[in-house]
């Protein structure tokens, strides 16, 4: 993927995620990640190379929250059902599920303007919520929660993805979110990003907690830090 | 202590006064300012030149046939600025809404909204009066083309206003044309409408009188009644006529910033103090 201004953003990037997959992909900052989610997606046009996809219904939690500043909590969460002409009742049960399932109960009637930069992610993430897509794409969706709220999500996520059998494609920073929610982690290197490694992860689902703690956990972990070192050189 | 327990008073009260101290004690310096020239610098027989304050309300506000005559001249002015603000904000909105929908329209049209902006009113003045006559007509095309501008460059820079990560959303699900305007564009665009709305609302006013200063015939406001006084040298109901229209300028301000807070205020930080 070349951009209009001659910036290379991603080279030679290859592999299939299928349903019941949930492929993680970590590398460094600007090295074309959200880039690629772009084009998986479908808003952005490779300059070469295709993609195949069920762009149906894609359900993409964005790097940004992106929620319009003149709905609710409750009235964003709600957008994507409307786009799709779900009626006004089953839609507010949907954005009632699934606010409380990011934990936003009590703040169904604040504007974008009074929540904190936390709480419009998990606003943005229940809106995606509400569709159940066969695809789901997940640009950092974690970066502005704290940890113990991340954890809680990643475990939301993770269920969610147990129950709806979504192929999920995810990115992140975090080393141990990869590896906790994921059946396989690839490891970009920097612009031009291309994938440097691949790692399947076999813990069985559902992973608890505790799983965290587990000394192969910790290993595959470690390995995976040790590659993403490798690619910023 | 009182005066501890004064300034410590309910938030409303205080917040009030502080809003409503400084303009009044710049206000007091202005009528100062005022008696002094007319009593201070002005030779007597100079005087009619500036008149006192008290004078211009003895003679032009508590004089009923002065006053009325001023009301009248007022709301026949408003009546073409509220026309000539109504035509504006159609034609902004279309031509707008228009832009906004292809880049096309946008490079065709853009360079004659700049040049029409650019032309001096008083440059086409005869052209307007050759071409509508010098009655209401006339008055209501110079309102318009005065006020036209800023709520057309403010509703396009509006709609265009939207995240664009709101947009691919709009996108990726799929929106049409007329969804992604009622949904996304035109709310987005709102906190920009209403301030070219409030812009345009007090060139509306200026637009009126100036119109009406150039085309006198009908229903005639205030434009003519300033240059019916400025010809008589009748310094007090000059000055009233000139109040006045502030007021009116003034109201049409705070009205809109009103609107403004009401509308749209829960969801989006007003940033101008006013209204
Ligand atoms: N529209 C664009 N035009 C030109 N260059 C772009 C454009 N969008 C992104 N880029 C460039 O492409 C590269 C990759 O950007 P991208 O947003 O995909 O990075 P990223 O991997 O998501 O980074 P981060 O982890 O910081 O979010 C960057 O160097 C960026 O400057
Ligand atoms: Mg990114």
């Amino acid at each position: 993927m070349v951009f209009p201004d001659g910036t290379e953003a991603l080279r030679d990037v290859s592999f299939g995620v299928d349903k019941g997959e949930f492929v993680t992909i970590v590398g460094p900052s600007g090295c074309g990640k959200s880039t690629l989610l772009k084009i998986a997606s479908g808003l952005l046009e490779p300059t070469s190379g295709q993609v195949h996809a069920d762009r149906d219904q894609i359900g993409y939690v964005f790097q940004d929250p992106t929620l319009l500043d003149w709905r609710t909590a409750r009235g964003n969460v709600e957008l994507l059902a409307e786009l799709h002409g779900v009626e006004a009742g089953e839609r507010r049960r949907l954005a009632a599920e699934a606010i409380e399932l990011v934990g936003l109960n009590g703040f169904e009637d604040h504007y974008p303007k009074s929540l904190s930069g936390g709480m419009r992610m998990r606003c943005s993430l229940a809106r995606s919520l509400t569709l159940k897509p066969p695809v789901f794409l997940f640009d950092e969706p974690f970066g502005a929660v704290d940890e113990i709220t991340r954890e809680h999500l990643n475990e939301e996520t993770q269920r969610l993805f147990r129950t709806e059998g979504f192929a999920g494609l995810f990115i992140t920073h975090s080393i141990s979110e990869a590896v906790f929610l994921s059946t396989r982690v690839l490891v970009m290197s920097a612009r031009p990003g291309q994938i440097v490694a691949e790692f399947d992860i076999d813990f069985e689902y559902p992973r608890l907690p505790e799983l965290r703690f587990d000394p192969l956990f910790a290993e595959l972990c470690g390995q995976v830090s040790q590659n993403l070192r490798g690619s910023h050189a | 202590m009182t005066e501890r327990n004064a300034i410590q008073g309910p938030g409303t009260v205080r917040s009030l006064s502080q809003r409503l101290l400084p303009p009044m004690i710049l206000g007091s310096g202005f009528v100062g300012i005022w008696y002094f020239i007319a009593y201070g610098v002005l030779e007597p027989r100079r005087r009619f030149l500036l008149r006192p304050p008290h004078e211009v309300i003895q003679v032009g506000f508590l004089e009923w046939d002065n006053f009325s005559l001023i009301l009248n001249s007022l709301w026949s002015s408003t009546k073409v600025a509220m026309m000539g603000l109504s035509i504006a904000i159609l034609i902004g909105f279309m031509l707008a809404i228009t832009m906004s929908q292809a880049k096309f329209a946008e490079r065709a049209i853009f360079p004659f909204m700049v040049t029409l902006q650019a032309i001096p009113i008083l440059a086409i003045t005869p052209l307007i009066g050759f071409w509508f006559g010098t009655g209401q007509t006339s008055r209501v095309v110079v309102c318009v083309i005065i006020s036209l501008f800023p709520i057309l460059l403010n509703t396009l820079f509006g709609l265009q206003s939207a995240d664009s990560g709101l947009h691919d959303l709009f996108t990726l699900h799929h929106a049409n044309r007329i969804t992604r305007m009622r949904k996304l564009m035109f709310p987005a665009a709102l906190p920009a409408v209403f301030a070219g709305l409030r812009i345009s609302a007090g060139l509306s006013v200026i637009g009126a009188i100036v119109g009406d200063f150039f085309f006198g015939k009908g229903d005639a406001g205030i434009g003519q009644l300033l240059r019916k006084h400025a010809s008589q040298l009748a310094g007090e109901e000059l000055l009233a006529a000139v109040i006045m229209s502030s007021a009116l300028g003034v109201t049409v301000f705070l009205f809109f910033g009103w609107l403004q807070e009401r509308s749209i205020g829960r969801w989006h930080e007003t940033t101008t103090g006013a209204g």
